[in-house]
């Protein structure tokens, strides 16, 4: 475990701390916890802090600071605990999106069950009981990357691109699932509808869900969610929502 | 009653863009804001204000009226412009008259134009910023029809002009060592720097692609990259080899290697580019490219001391029988991009 975590400059604009050559659980949770340690300390020189799967970034202004002042400080935080077993953050929240899975609304349910090689009542059975975590958020504002799902849905993405899913959808490929801020080209598979808006940019909270939020996926049919949608304001899409202790 | 300004109609790429939105990369939302954040500074300089949100215009403008006298000064990327067929100077601040028509066409030299309002644009802010985020879905082009709120003028000079720098023909851009430069082999390194690239027509707020006859840049592992934080000015190199410069409007993280890192004082150079403009990449140490930000942040700073009237005031002219009075005068018709012949 030398080798990890690593420290590095992201050209003059912050530094870049990664716990793992790949994803793995306690790697989130390392980025996670240290983006949160980092933001508690609230260093003067650091202007923003993001996490991506495995990582921690730090925006600080390196033509202004000195990289390396950066670096021994954050040794000295990285030392100060096992980040890797380090708890999530609190405040966090659970949601209940719910979500029609398969029919014409996400019409790749069969297919991604097929390679996954159950059946696709089963394949509905278990992805609508699992409750997966926002291991980071990106691509598009609020888009959620979820996991992990159990080596079941370690499929792979499709050879070619699917030319656009809608808002709302919830494709899946590699043992994670992503909820769809916008309409977009995608490699991943699209097997569930939801009427959640994951980006809200007229409302106070224009980020539904933060890194480190829980979601579900309850089975709806298509008349629920028609209903849903005649009804919904909030861009909520029906998601019922609680606090985490 | 507050003034404002209308689109009479617009051009093909038109948008309000100011120094974008920090604070929610964590959320997938990159910064935005103007592609060339040196001409929002060029603009307040010209009216005497402070740095805000222009209309950015991206190959060509478009026609504009206003209902009361407004000052307007233009900047970027130098476009054919004139007030009801009289040809204005770009990189200059002029009055606009109540009703009269400004058109602007296409770019002569860049890319990015930019049309800045005296007492700015005073349109509502989103998420703390004035700018569209269009690959975001966060705001709007501007469209025909368009009437947008103007802030109050507190300045009243007109007929400013700057000195126009050399950033919009391609050229020398300076980078530095990022993340994954340890990935590209030295041979590869040394042939990326050793390339003269043409900016791609593929190129817009996102990021702009580079061109070269050999063959890719590829990394050792190309693919096998954890998705990573993204920042502006990244050089990414995706699966044909070319390298993709990321601009104000990338995606937040992305998993293709990052060969360098373009500096932020060289990222307009990048955007401002036309289409088949000779770049070549430069790698500079760490001290060196603190120096060039340095300087940078100090040219910014001096603008305003680098303005020049347009037409001097006589009244202030002590040696005016020295000049020429009319051999200066400008046509209403000609172009004032081209030598008199």
């Amino acid at each position: 475990m030398t080798d990890w975590p690593q420290i590095r400059r992201v050209g003059l604009s912050g530094i870049l701390i990664t716990f793992a050559e790949a994803m793995t659980e306690p790697a989130n949770r390392a980025a996670l916890a240290l983006r949160a340690a980092v933001e508690g300390a609230d260093w003067p020189e650091v202007t923003e802090t993001s996490t991506s799967l495995v990582s921690t970034f730090l925006q600080v202004n390196l033509a202004l600071t000195p990289a390396e002042e950066m670096t021994e400080r954050l040794n000295d935080l990285l030392s100060s605990r096992d980040w890797y077993k380090a708890d999530l953050p609190p405040g966090r929240t659970l949601w209940h999106i719910p979500t029609v899975y398969g029919t014409d609304l996400a019409p790749q349910l069969e297919e991604a069950a097929e390679v996954a090689g159950v059946d696709p009542d089963e394949a509905i059975r278990q992805i609508s009981e699992a409750r997966v975590r926002v291991l980071t958020i990106g691509f598009a504002p609020g888009q959620p990357y979820l996991g992990e799902l159990s080596e079941t849905w370690n499929i792979p993405r499709q050879q070619t691109l699917s030319k656009s899913v809608p808002a709302g959808a919830l494709i899946i490929a590699i043992r994670q699932l992503v909820l769809f801020t916008n309409a977009s080209p995608t490699g991943w598979r699209h097997i569930g509808q939801t009427a959640f808006r994951t980006f809200r940019p007229e409302s106070e909270e224009a980020f539904a869900l933060s890194p480190g939020d829980e979601l579900c996926f309850p089975a709806i049919n298509t008349a629920e969610l028609e209903k849903i949608r005649s009804n919904d304001q909030s861009g909520d899409g029906g998601a019922s929502r609680e606090v985490l202790a | 009653m507050s003034a404002t300004l209308t689109v009479v109609q617009a051009g093909p790429a038109l948008s309000i863009q100011d120094f974008g939105r920090t604070g929610y990369r964590a959320q997938g939302l990159t910064k935005g804001g103007a592609a060339d954040p040196i001409a929002l500074h060029e603009g307040a300089a010209l009216l005497r204000q402070p740095a805000g949100a222009a209309i950015e215009m991206v190959g060509a403008g478009g026609t504009f009226t206003s209902d009361t006298d407004l000052r307007i000064a233009l900047t970027g990327a130098a476009m054919t412009a004139n007030i009801d067929g009289a040809a204005i100077i770009w990189n200059a601040s002029h009055l606009l008259p109540a009703g009269a028509k400004l058109t602007i066409g296409g770019a002569t030299g860049g890319t990015y134009g930019y049309l800045h309002i005296g007492g700015g644009l005073a349109t509502p802010e989103l998420m703390g910023s004035r700018s569209s985020h269009l690959s975001a879905g966060l705001g709007a082009a501007l469209k025909t029809g368009d009437t947008l709120a103007i802030g109050p003028d507190k300045g009243s000079d007109t007929g400013m002009a700057l000195p126009r720098d050399n950033r919009f023909d391609g050229g020398t851009v300076h980078v530095v060592e990022s993340m994954q430069t340890g990935h590209f082999s030295v041979e590869t390194r040394d042939r990326f720097t050793q390339t003269t690239f043409k900016r791609d027509p593929r190129a817009n707020r996102q990021g702009v692609r580079m061109d070269s006859d050999g063959e890719g840049f590829f990394s050792d592992g190309q693919l096998s990259i954890v998705s990573e934080v993204i920042v502006q000015g990244d050089i990414q190199i995706t699966g044909d080899g070319a390298p993709f410069v990321l601009m104000c409007e990338s995606q937040t993280t992305g998993g293709y290697p990052r060969i360098a890192t373009v500096l932020p004082a060289d990222l307009p150079r990048v955007a401002q580019a036309p289409t088949g403009a000779a770049i070549r990449f430069e790698f500079v140490s760490l001290d060196k490219a603190i120096a060039i930000e340095q300087r940078a942040a100090a040219d910014l700073k001096a603008l305003p001391g680098k303005r020049y009237p347009l037409v001097r005031n006589p009244a202030e002219m002590r040696d005016l029988l020295a000049y020429q009075l009319i051999g200066g005068a400008v046509s209403a018709n000609a172009n004032p991009f081209e030598e008199e012949s």
